[in-house]
C-alpha cells in the first residue's frame, strides 16, 4: 500500500511562509486569493501491508516525527 | 569544570561554543559527536547552534532522534546544566525537553545584534546577571519565532520560566524589538526543574569586545561559577 501523509501548520498557528506567498500572489494580481496555507506532503511505500496496516503505521510516523503535534496536525490517505 | 559540546552533522557554532569556553574562558571542552552516547564527565552539556541534519524536515525534528539525545535526557533528568543555543535551542524544542515549537520568522533570517533582557536569575546561566539587564547578543536565524498554545503559555509565566526577551536598547518589550514574531518577544526559556535553558541569541558569539560585544560571557560565567562554588 502507499500512504499519503499531508502535514498543516494548525488553524491557530500563523503561518508567515503563507502569508508571505498570499502577498506575492496580491503583487501578480490575483486579489482574489485571500489566504494560502502552506504544508508537506509524504508519500510512504508500504509493501505488503494491508490497509488497516498501513494507516495504523502511517499514523505512528506521523505522530512521532512528520509532524510536530505542537504546531502541525496530518491526514492521512491510503491507496494501493 | 568541563563543558561536552555536542555536534551535529550541520551543527556550525560548535567551534564558537568551544572556543568561548576553552580559549575566552579558560575551562576544559571537548566534542561530543552525536552518534556517541558518552559525554565524557561533563558537568555542562552544550547544544550549539547551526543547522543540524540540514533543518530537514523541520529544525532539530531528526537530531532529536540521535543517540547522544538520550545521554542529554538522562543528563538533564539527573539536575545537570545543559544549554541550547539557536539550533541547539531548537533541539530542545523538539525533545520535548522544553515546551512549545519554533515558526519561521514573520519576516525573514535575521543576522543581527539584538537586546535581550535577562527575566529571571534562577538558574545556571543567569545567577551573575541581575534582574532586568539587557545583553547585547547576536542573533543569527530564519526559524526563531518561539510559539506554545495558550495554556503553556500560561504555564511559563505562572513557573517564571522565560528568561530571555527581546527589548529595545532601553530595556523596553517593543513590537519593533522583536526581531521574530516570538510570542510575548521570548528569547529564551528553561524548564520547570530550571535546569535546561535554550535561547535563540548566541552569547557564545558575545565573549570578547574585539568581536563586537563581551556581554554573551556572563551566561557561561554563571554556570562555571555554579560549579566553583561546589
Amino acid at each position: 500500500m502507499t500512504a499519503r501523509v499531508y502535514v498543516t501548520l494548525k488553524p491557530s498557528v500563523f503561518d508567515p511562509q503563507g502569508h508571505t506567498i498570499t502577498e506575492a500572489l496580491h503583487q501578480m494580481g490575483y486579489g482574489g486569493v485571500d489566504d494560502v496555507r502552506q504544508g508537506k506532503y509524504f508519500e510512504l511505500n508500504l509493501p505488503g501491508t494491508s490497509a488497516d496496516q498501513a494507516r495504523t503505521l502511517a499514523t505512528e510516523v506521523a505522530r512521532k516525527l512528520l509532524a510536530n503535534p505542537v504546531i502541525e496536525s496530518y491526514r492521512i490517505e491510503v491507496a494501493e | 569544570m568541563k563543558f561536552a559540546i555536542v555536534v551535529f552533522p550541520g551543527s556550525n557554532c560548535d567551534h564558537d561554543a568551544y572556543h568561548a569556553t576553552r580559549h575566552v574562558l579558560g575551562q576544559d571542552a571537548d566534542f561530543v559527536w552525536h552518534k556517541e552516547t558518552d559525554l565524557k564527565g561533563a558537568d555542562v552539556v552544550v547544544l550549539p547552534g547551526g543547522f543540524a541534519h540540514g533543518d530537514y524536515l523541520r529544525t532539530g525534528a531528526i537530531a532529536r532522534f540521535s543517540p547522544v539525545m538520550d545521554s542529554v535526557r538522562a543528563f538533564a533528568a539527573a539536575g545537570n546544566p545543559v544549554i541550547g543555543i539557536c539550533n541547539g535551542f531548537q533541539v530542545l524544542l523538539e525533545a520535548e525537553l522544553l515546551p512549545g515549537a519554533m515558526l519561521r520568522n514573520t519576516d525573514k533570517y535575521k543576522c543581527e545584534y539584538v537586546y535581550a533582557r535577562v527575566e529571571q536569575t534562577d538558574t545556571p546561566f543567569t545567577n551573575l546577571c541581575t534582574k532586568g539587564q539587557v545583553l547585547k547578543i547576536p542573533i543569527a536565524h530564519g526559524e526563531g519565532n518561539y510559539y506554545a498554545d495558550p495554556e503553556t503559555m500560561a504555564g511559563l509565566h505562572a513557573n517564571r520560566q522565560v528568561i530571555f526577551r527581546y527589548v529595545s536598547h532601553e530595556g523596553e518589550v517593543t513590537a519593533a524589538a522583536n526581531p521574530n514574531g516570538s510570542l510575548d518577544s521570548i528569547a529564551g526559556i528553561c524548564n520547570l526543574a530550571r535546569n535546561v535553558v535554550g535561547l535563540m541569541p548566541h552569547p557564545e558569539r558575545a565573549c570578547e569586545s574585539a568581536l563586537g560585544s563581551a556581554d554573551g560571557k556572563i551566561v557561561l560565567e554563571s554556570v562555571i561559577s555554579v560549579f566553583a562554588k561546589a
